[in-house]
C-alpha cells in the first residue's frame, strides 16, 4: 500500500516539476523573442531557476521514496 | 623535467592497467559465445535491476564485464583495489580479490585473528568464534559487524585519478604562463574554460571586487565535477558524481566558504531583517538561516547527485532493452532499439555532463555572492530610490496611455 502511495507522490512530484519547467522555458522563449539581444541573460537566469526547481522536484522525490 | 617523469608514470600505469585488462579479453575472448546454459548471465528483469542498483553503488574491485567459458565458468574481467580496514583488532590492509568477486558474504578472508567478508559492497567482520555468516529475515547479518571502511574504493581511485589529470592539465597551464602570457599546446583548449568560469560565472554572481578571492575554488569544483562527470560516460564504469557522499561533501565545502566569508552586512540582514515589523523578525531569522545552513546545500548536493544517477540509470536500462526486448523484436531489431535510444540519450548525458557542473559552480558563486555582497547606500536612500522609480514608471505609463 506505502509503495503505491509513494508511485503517486513521485508522479505528482513529476508533474509539478514538469509544469513548472514549462512555464520557465515558455517564458524564456517569449522573452527573448521580445528582446533578442539578451539571449544570453535569459538563458542563463532560465538555467539557474530551472536548476533551483530541479533540485526541489529531485528533494522530494528522494525525501518520498 | 620531474613533471614529464610523472607524466610518463601515469601513463604506462594507465597503459599497463588496461592492455592487462585486454590481454586477459583476448586470451579467453574466443569461448565467449557459445553455452546458452546459464552461469550467473543477466537474461531477466530483476537481474538487470539488481545489475544496475550495482552499477550505481561503490565498489571495492574495478570490474569491467563478466562471461561464461566453455566449461561454465563464470570470468570477471577487472582489476582489484586495496581494501584498508580498522577492525577491532586494529588495521588490516589486503587486496580485493582475496575475496573472489563474492558480495553475498560466503567467501571468509582471515587476517591475524580477524575473520572478514564481503556483503553488499560493504565489509563486514564476523564475532568471536563465528565460522559462517547467520542472517535475519530481513537478510541482515547477526553475527557480524560493519568496520571502519578507509579502502581505496572504485569512486576514491576515480577521484585520485581525476585528481592527477587536474594537476597535470593546470599545472602545466599556470607553469605556461610563468614563462609567457600565451599558453602554447592543450593549454590553449583550457584557456578559454578558466576565462568562461571567470567571466561568465565568477564575475557576474560574486562582483567585481571580491571575485578574485574565490576563483581557485570555483575552478577546482567545475572541472573536478566535469572530468568526474565524462569519466562517468566512459565504460570504464565510475558512478563518482552519483554517490551522494561525494556530492554531499562538495556542497559542504560550498557551505562552509559562504557561511565563513560572510560579511557584517550578510549575517546583519539573515539575523535581524530591516524592513519587516518587528514580530516578524525571529521567525525570518530561523527561516534564513535554516534556509543558508541546511536546505541551500542541501539542493546542491542532491541536484548533482540525482541528475547523475538518474543519468546512468536510463542509460543502462536501455541498453538492457536489448535483452528485455529480444524475444518481441528480435535480436536486431531490440539491438538496433537500444544503441540509437542509449546514443540519444549518451548525447544528452553529455550536454548534462556539463551543465550539471556549471550549475554547480554558478550556485556556489550565487550563494558566495550574496553572503559577501556590499551594501553601499544606507537603507533611507533606498527607500527614495524605490519611489523615484516607481514614478518613472508612472510617467512611462502616462506616456504610453
Amino acid at each position: 500500500m506505502t509503495g503505491t502511495l509513494n508511485l503517486i507522490g513521485a508522479g505528482l512530484i513529476v508533474i509539478g516539476g514538469g509544469i513548472g519547467l514549462g512555464q520557465i522555458g515558455g517564458k524564456a522563449m517569449e522573452a527573448i523573442a521580445r528582446q533578442p539581444e539578451a539571449a544570453g541573460k535569459i538563458q542563463t537566469a532560465m538555467i539557474i531557476i530551472g536548476a533551483l526547481l530541479e533540485g526541489l522536484a529531485f528533494g522530494a522525490l528522494i525525501l518520498g521514496s | 623535467m620531474y613533471r614529464a617523469y610523472i607524466k610518463t608514470a601515469f601513463f604506462a600505469l594507465l597503459f599497463t592497467v588496461f592492455s592487462g585488462t585486454v590481454n586477459a579479453q583476448e586470451d579467453h575472448g574466443h569461448d565467449n559465445h557459445t553455452t546458452e546454459a546459464d552461469g550467473g548471465r543477466v537474461n531477466s528483469k530483476e537481474e538487470i535491476n539488481a545489475y544496475i542498483k550495482h552499477h550505481l553503488k561503490d565498489a571495492h574491485d574495478f570490474h569491467l564485464f563478466s562471461y561464461t567459458n566453455d566449461a561454465g565458468e563464470r570470468k570477471h574481467v577487472g582489476f582489484p583495489l586495496p581494501v584498508i580496514v580498522w577492525t577491532s583488532e586494529g588495521l588490516r590492509t589486503f587486496m580485493s580479490s582475496e575475496f573472489h568477486h563474492d558480495d553475498d558474504g560466503k567467501v571468509l578472508v582471515q587476517k591475524d585473528g580477524v575473520t572478514l567478508t564481503k556483503l553488499h559492497s560493504k565489509i563486514y567482520e564476523l564475532d568471536n568464534g563465528a565460522t559462517t555468516v547467520a542472517f535475519d529475515e530481513e537478510h541482515h547479518p547477526t553475527n557480524a559487524h560493519k568496520v571502519l571502511d578507509f579502502s581505496i574504493t572504485k569512486s576514491v581511485f576515480g577521484i585520485l585519478v581525476t585528481g592527477l589529470i587536474l594537476l597535470l592539465l593546470f599545472g602545466g597551464l599556470a607553469k605556461q604562463y610563468k614563462k609567457k602570457n600565451i599558453p602554447t599546446g592543450f593549454g590553449r583548449v583550457l584557456e578559454p574554460l578558466v576565462i568562461y568560469v571567470r567571466d561568465e560565472i565568477a564575475r557576474p554572481n560574486i562582483g567585481e571586487k571580491k571575485y578574485r578571492r574565490f576563483m581557485p575554488y570555483l575552478l577546482t569544483v567545475f572541472f573536478f565535477i566535469w572530468i568526474l562527470n565524462l569519466l562517468g560516460l566512459t565504460p570504464i564504469g565510475f558512478n563518482v558524481t552519483g554517490q551522494i557522499a561525494v556530492t554531499a561533501c562538495l556542497a559542504i565545502f560550498t557551505a562552509i566558504i559562504y557561511l565563513f566569508s560572510g560579511t557584517k552586512e550578510f549575517w546583519g540582514h539573515t539575523l535581524w531583517m530591516p524592513g519587516v515589523p518587528v514580530i516578524l523578525r525571529p521567525i525570518l531569522a530561523v527561516i534564513e538561516l535554516v534556509g543558508y545552513v541546511l536546505i541551500k546545500p542541501f539542493s546542491l548536493l542532491v541536484r548533482l547527485f540525482a541528475n547523475i544517477t538518474a543519468g546512468h540509470f536510463v542509460v543502462m536500462s536501455l541498453i538492457a532493452l536489448m535483452i528485455t526486448l529480444k524475444e518481441s523484436f528480435g535480436p536486431v531489431g531490440s539491438t538496433g532499439l537500444s544503441l540509437v535510444l542509449a546514443l540519444f540519450i549518451m548525447v544528452i548525458e553529455l550536454l548534462v555532463a556539463f551543465l550539471q557542473a556549471f550549475i554547480f559552480t554558478m550556485l556556489s558563486s550565487l550563494f558566495i555572492g550574496m553572503a559577501v555582497e556590499e551594501h553601499d547606500h544606507h537603507h533611507d536612500e533606498e527607500h527614495e530610490d524605490e519611489i523615484l522609480t516607481q514614478g518613472e514608471v508612472e510617467e512611462t505609463r502616462e506616456r504610453f496611455v
